[in-house]
């Protein structure tokens, strides 16, 4: 099953076009998690993988959208983020998941990172059209 | 250009040159009845015969009606020029606007304008109100750029909190402009307070992405090479965890979790300097 199975509603959008549109989506995440109920470790996680997913929207992808969801169950209650935009997407998935491996001044473990912070994490990028990362965190 | 259209652009160009003096008093007269912000009557006289001058030669260009205040540089330079001087003086986006928008009856009020040539004059003018509010935007923007950097120039501070020992209590986020004010300011001062120990306190930083993290360690080498020690505090069990589930490496890093701690450690390494720089190596 992917993600686009599970039903769910869209709490809010953030538009990611400027350095100070990553701290509203680092809020907005953190007010979600946190009206959820995750605890501060779990808020901590979603928060700080979301910086990752946002930031790279903005220096790689060229900007784009953040898009906060209530995953509805059946199975299971989870708080789910989009993040995409439509840059020049990724050549090699497998690749920019690696730790240490950036095509930028970066330390290259955004990505990576953000994978191993969340429950679930799906990359889906077109080279040219543009890079989608959805990352879920159960609730219940 | 369509015929049409051709005939309308000169006949709006041959009343416009034919009567520049009375555009301009018009124009003038107008603004001086609003009062809007305080500007002579001369110096408003030479602010709109700069602008017709440009609009004439503006008009004389192969651009669209409605491209010629952006397309014609001088013209939009005009504009754009009143529009900063009237916002420096206190004027509203509005009241800018409304002036340059003024200038539409003020021209068509020396011709007897056919529907072609007031639907021009009416695009142009349209668009160079446009100009004068984008540059007014395009400066309160700049006045915010302004005052935010140096607001992170404030709310950085270092703080010399004990013999030859530094603190930086950051608080917020740590964007790549913020860790070059950072950098800076710490540098300068582990030079002017000969420190030897440098603490970066992190508490008031609530997400430790891999910049950040990029950030702290570029700022604890820059500290290394001025011969100084650094120390991060502020480095809860939460962060830790959550900077090793990045796959960063701070084990090279002297981490304390709170700044207490972080301050005896620096005391202990400027004790420590101090033994190794009386007693003779051997
Ligand atoms: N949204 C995106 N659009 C295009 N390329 C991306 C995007 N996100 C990540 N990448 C690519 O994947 C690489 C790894 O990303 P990441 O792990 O976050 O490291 P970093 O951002 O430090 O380079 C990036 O260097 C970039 O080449
Ligand atoms: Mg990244």
């Amino acid at each position: 099953m992917t993600h686009s199975d599970l039903s769910s509603t869209s709490l809010q959008t953030v538009p990611i076009h400027t350095e100070e549109d990553l701290l509203t989506a680092r809020h907005a995440v953190r007010a979600a998690a946190l009206a959820e109920g995750l605890g501060l470790v779990a808020q901590t996680k979603l928060v700080t993988a979301a910086s990752e997913l946002v930031r790279n929207c903005y220096v790689h992808g060229g900007g784009g959208v953040l898009r906060i969801e209530r995953v509805l169950p059946p199975p299971r209650r989870g708080l789910r983020i989009v993040v995409a935009d439509q840059g020049p997407g990724i050549e090699d998935p497998d690749a920019a998941l690696a730790d240490g491996y950036s095509t930028g001044p970066g330390l290259g473990h955004g990505l990576g990172g953000a994978r191993r912070l969340v429950d679930e994490f799906e990359l889906r990028s077109e080279p040219g059209r543009g890079t989608t990362v959805v990352i879920t965190r159960w609730t219940a | 250009m369509p015929g049409d259209r051709q005939a309308a652009r000169e006949a709006v160009m041959r009343a416009i040159a034919g009567n520049r003096g009375r555009i301009a008093s018009t124009w003038v007269d107008t603004q001086l009845a609003r009062a809007t912000p305080a500007i002579g009557g001369e110096e408003l006289g030479e602010e709109v015969q700069a602008i017709i001058s440009c609009l004439l030669e503006g008009l004389g260009r192969d651009l669209p009606d409605d491209r010629v205040a952006t397309g014609h540089a001088p013209l939009r330079e005009a504009v754009a020029d009143l529009s900063r001087r009237w916002a420096r003086l206190g004027a509203s986006p509005t009241a800018i606007a409304t002036a340059v928008f003024s200038l539409k009856p003020a021209i068509l009020g020396c011709m007897a304008p056919q529907a072609e040539e007031a639907l021009l004059v009416g695009r142009l003018i349209d668009a160079a109100a446009l100009v004068s509010f984008q540059t007014y935007v395009d400066s309160r923007e700049e006045i915010i750029q302004r005052q935010n950097r140096q607001l992170l120039e404030i709310s950085t501070p270092v703080v010399h909190l004990w013999h030859r020992v530094l603190a930086v209590p950051l608080i917020g986020t740590l964007d790549s402009a913020r860790a070059q004010i950072v950098m800076e300011s710490l540098l300068q001062a582990i030079q002017d307070h000969q420190a030897a120990v440098a603490i970066i306190d992190i508490t008031g930083v609530p997400t430790v992405d891999t910049v950040v993290a990029q950030h702290l360690m570029q700022t604890v080498t820059a500290t290394r090479l001025m011969g100084a020690d650094c120390v991060l505090s502020g480095i809860s069990p939460r962060i830790a965890q959550m900077v090793a589930q990045l796959g960063i490496d701070l084990s090279e890093i002297t981490t304390r979790s709170s700044l207490a701690d972080a301050l005896t450690e620096a005391m202990r390494l400027v004790q420590e300097e101090g033994r190794t720089e009386r007693t003779p190596a051997g």
